[in-house]
């Protein structure tokens, strides 16, 4: 399999983007590169950038690896990624508003009703709420991976949509920030368009999504609490734009109005960017043995009095059943191509699909279709003959719930590893922030699968970062 | 403010308090000990050290008989014991955590620098170790966390109530060190008022006065010689002597009145009245109630207090 190397082009030459840095590099001695990454590790530490792994035992802080080696997008390859990610995230928000709404898309018979209607992602909760700009995915990471078209040249493809609780952008604004205080010559180098302005961006569209008439509503960041994975990041962008972090037990519902629990009494909420699950959220409504919600939350949302990014009921359209539908959904709702181009998806739902994958599964990926985080998933390339017999098993019994993808070439980026500098697979997460209009921060958080030849880039399963800079020019 | 993140910043701020106060009474113990003494005098210095903070009951179901060792063990680096160093560190850490948002990033990163690197010093335990080196590490960190709180955080309410958990638990300390060491006294070694203290209570008294950076302070203040009563005076009364319970239950009150509203109305009038009777107190009047007695009833206030507090701010 032939990869597409973001610095090296085929015949071995640099792509021009990558020559200062090249130069730069060549003129640093390893040593002082060593001692740069244990300086990062200590830093990070010390600023307690962890996070938690599922089935680690309870509390236990781990760092995300970080490399010292940047991804670089060009100006021009940039502005078509951000065309395309606006393109489809307001398909993606018009889709969703219909599905709950008018149901257009259905009785055109362009995405199976049944593959909605019946998808346990739909919250019939939602059938009717009228949301603030009739935005649902206030915060959206799109997975973009790079691979050689057959034309020869490297392609961006979006693997997957986060439309629920993406996370990873603390990542994106902390690695820009290590970059620049181990190496701040680079960046008289290069112009690297600054992301640091995110959290005000967010703030911005969380405030443009208030419920009408509050003029200046109270914002606030749900977590589930210090032992979530993610704790970090939801206590980072509360801090980062001055807003209170609660938790559900500091929040109470009276008369449909939201409140959480101050040093001066009640005070009124307005507007929630939680990171909870759906599922979590009210024990009136959804699980009744969540403590981490709020009863009674849905009757106060589905009442206007409060608003919650993102909104409940987004799975639907990041489903990766729904995946396959997204090119149709932004020609339906837009009128326009698609700017970015989907992978080939299998459903393995429909029995000639089903059969070719069962034939091919060395060669393919497969997915659960509600999966997230690349738990339960198997890519056929890595996987033994043990694991595929054991698969195909799980497929045959219940193929709805699982979606097959050719193993993508994903894109290579040199990487520090033990041995020196090697080429390792990367991916790139943007994130699109919907309020009044849509908008990007230019950049992303960049994964990198630090095992050799390994395709999965998930930080819980021992991916690493990097640091992602788009060229202003 | 949430009343919840004011609860995490309350404790956040004791356990540091806590952390340094046990360091600074370990320290003095392993000076004293320096001195030629007779053994049961040093079995007395370490139970004392035991008793303030209450915990001889706690170490004897572990331990057995009191072993300078195992003592020092078990206040440094046990992490069954919530009071020992290590742990009110960890604790101090673990409420930061989870208010990392609503304290200054400085602040933040000072508190889990001090626990990363407690870990590191204390993993091996203290064999080999110079204790004093430690200790003194424990009261610089402590001072590190509450000059970068006064140097950078905005003085809101967050601010308060970190303000609020310093002084009552330096509050609470001070009463118990007096009562604990008054006790620790021979009867017969007691002196009376201006009377010359016999040369063995010198070293005893000096000791009370440099756990709490007063020996300086004594001097400057009384310029003469120690008498266990100007010790009393200066730390329940001494309105300028940082750690003196006047100035605590000052630093308290002027707190909780910046953070009041109209359901406090109760907890601020006991705050008041502490306060005030220990601005106008008077060392005879206190002495003729008993210091023990004294003591007792003032731990309890400050408890009550603490209770007040707790139930008008942290847990609405």
């Amino acid at each position: 399999m032939r990869f597409y190397d973001e610095m090296t082009a085929a015949d071995g030459s640099l792509r021009p983007h990558y020559l200062p840095y090249d130069r730069w590099l060549r003129q640093q001695p390893p040593d002082v590169m060593q001692a740069k990454r244990e300086e990062a590790e200590l830093i990070f530490r010390r600023v307690g950038i962890t996070f938690a792994v599922y089935g680690d035992e309870a509390g236990t802080e781990r760092l995300i690896p970080f490399d010292l080696i940047p991804r670089i997008i060009p100006a021009g390859e940039w502005a078509h990624l951000e065309a395309g990610l606006k393109q489809r995230v307001s398909a993606l928000n018009r889709f969703i508003h219909d599905v709950y709404h008018q149901q257009e898309i259905l009785r055109a018979g362009i995405v199976p009703e049944d593959m909605v209607l019946g998808n346990s992602q739909f919250r019939a909760e939602m059938m009717g709420v009228n949301l603030p700009h009739q935005v649902y995915a206030h915060i959206a990471g799109i997975d973009i991976v790079r691979a050689e078209n057959p034309a020869g040249q490297g392609e961006y493809y979006v693997l997957e949509d986060n439309l629920r609780v993406p996370s990873g952008v603390s990542y994106m604004l902390e690695n820009r920030r290590m970059m620049m205080r181990l190496f701040p010559e680079l960046f008289s180098l290069y112009p690297i368009a600054p992301v640091a302005h995110y959290p005000d961006a967010l703030l911005e569209k969380l405030r443009d999504c208030a419920p009408p008439g509050v003029n200046d509503p109270t914002v606030v960041v749900l977590t589930p609490g210090m032992y979530n994975s993610a704790y970090f990041e939801h206590a980072f962008l509360a801090q980062q734009m001055g807003v209170e972090l609660v938790e559900g037990q500091d929040l109470f519902v009276k008369d449909d109005f939201v409140y959480m629990r101050t040093t001066q009494g009640p005070q009124r909420v307005d507007v929630i960017y939680r990171r909870i699950d759906d599922d979590f959220l009210d024990p009136q409504v959804f699980r009744a043995d969540s403590a981490l919600g709020c009863a009674g939350l849905m009757r106060a949302y589905r009442a206007g009095n409060v608003n919650l990014a993102n909104a409940i009921g987004t799975g639907i359209a990041d489903d990766k059943s729904l995946y396959p539908y997204v090119p149709k959904m932004i020609e339906f709702y837009l009128g326009e191509k698609p700017l970015l181009a989907n992978v080939p998806t299998h459903l393995c739902r429909e029995p000639e699909s089903l059969a070719y994958v069962l034939a091919h599964l060395p060669e393919l990926v497969v997915k659960e279709v509600h999966g997230a985080g690349g738990y339960g998933m198997l890519v056929g390339p890595a996987a033994s003959r043990d694991q595929i017999a054991a698969f195909a098993d799980k497929l045959r019994a219940n193929p709805q719930h699982y979606i097959a993808q050719p193993t993508l070439a994903l894109s290579t980026c040199p990487t520090y590893v033990d041995a020196g500098i090697a080429p390792r697979h990367i991916d790139l997460r943007p994130f699109v922030l919907s309020g009044k209009s849509v908008s990007i921060v230019p950049g992303g958080l960049t994964r990198v699968a630090l095992t050799e030849s390994s395709l999965v880039v998930n930080s819980s399963q021992g991916g690493g970062t990097k640091d992602t800079w788009v060229l202003e020019r | 403010m949430l009343s919840r993140t004011a609860d995490h910043l309350f404790w956040m701020a004791r356990y540091t308090e806590r952390a340094e106060n046990t360091a600074r009474m370990l320290d003095v113990q392993v000076q004293t000990v320096l001195l030629p003494q007779a053994a049961e005098d040093t079995r007395l210095g370490w139970a004392g050290l035991l008793g303030i903070s209450e915990l001889i009951g706690d170490y004897t179901r572990q331990h057995g008989a009191i072993d300078p060792e195992r003592v020092l063990d078990f206040m440094v680096r046990d992490p069954a014991n919530p009071s020992s160093i290590l742990s009110c560190l960890r604790a101090a850490r673990e409420n930061a955590r989870a208010v990392r948002g609503a304290i200054a990033t400085e602040v933040w990163e000072t508190v889990n620098q001090t626990w990363l690197e407690a870990q590191r010093l204390l993993a091996d335990g203290l064999h080999g170790q110079d204790p004093a080196q430690i200790f003194e590490w424990v009261k610089h960190r402590s001072h590190l966390s509450r000059g970068v709180t006064s140097g950078t955080m905005l003085q809101d309410e967050a601010y308060h109530f970190l303000r609020i958990g310093t002084f009552l638990e330096r509050a609470d300390n001070t009463a118990r060190l007096l009562d604990v060491k008054f006790h620790a006294l021979p009867a017969d070694g007691r002196a009376t008022s201006g009377s010359k203290v016999p040369e063995n209570d010198f070293y005893h008294w000096s000791g009370v006065l440099r756990s709490v950076s007063g020996f300086e302070v004594y001097r400057k203040v009384y310029r003469d010689v120690i008498t266990p009563e100007r010790v009393a005076a200066l730390l329940i009364l001494r309105p300028d002597m940082p750690r003196s319970l006047a100035a605590c239950l000052r630093e308290v009150d002027a707190h909780l009145r910046a953070v009041a509203h109209p359901q406090s109305g109760e907890t601020l009038r006991r705050s008041g009245l502490l306060n005030a009777q220990l601005q106008y107190g008077r060392l005879d009047d206190i002495m003729a109630t008993g210091l023990h007695a004294y003591l007792t009833h003032l731990l309890e206030r400050i408890n009550d207090l603490g209770a007040g507090i707790s139930r008008d701010f942290l847990a609405l």
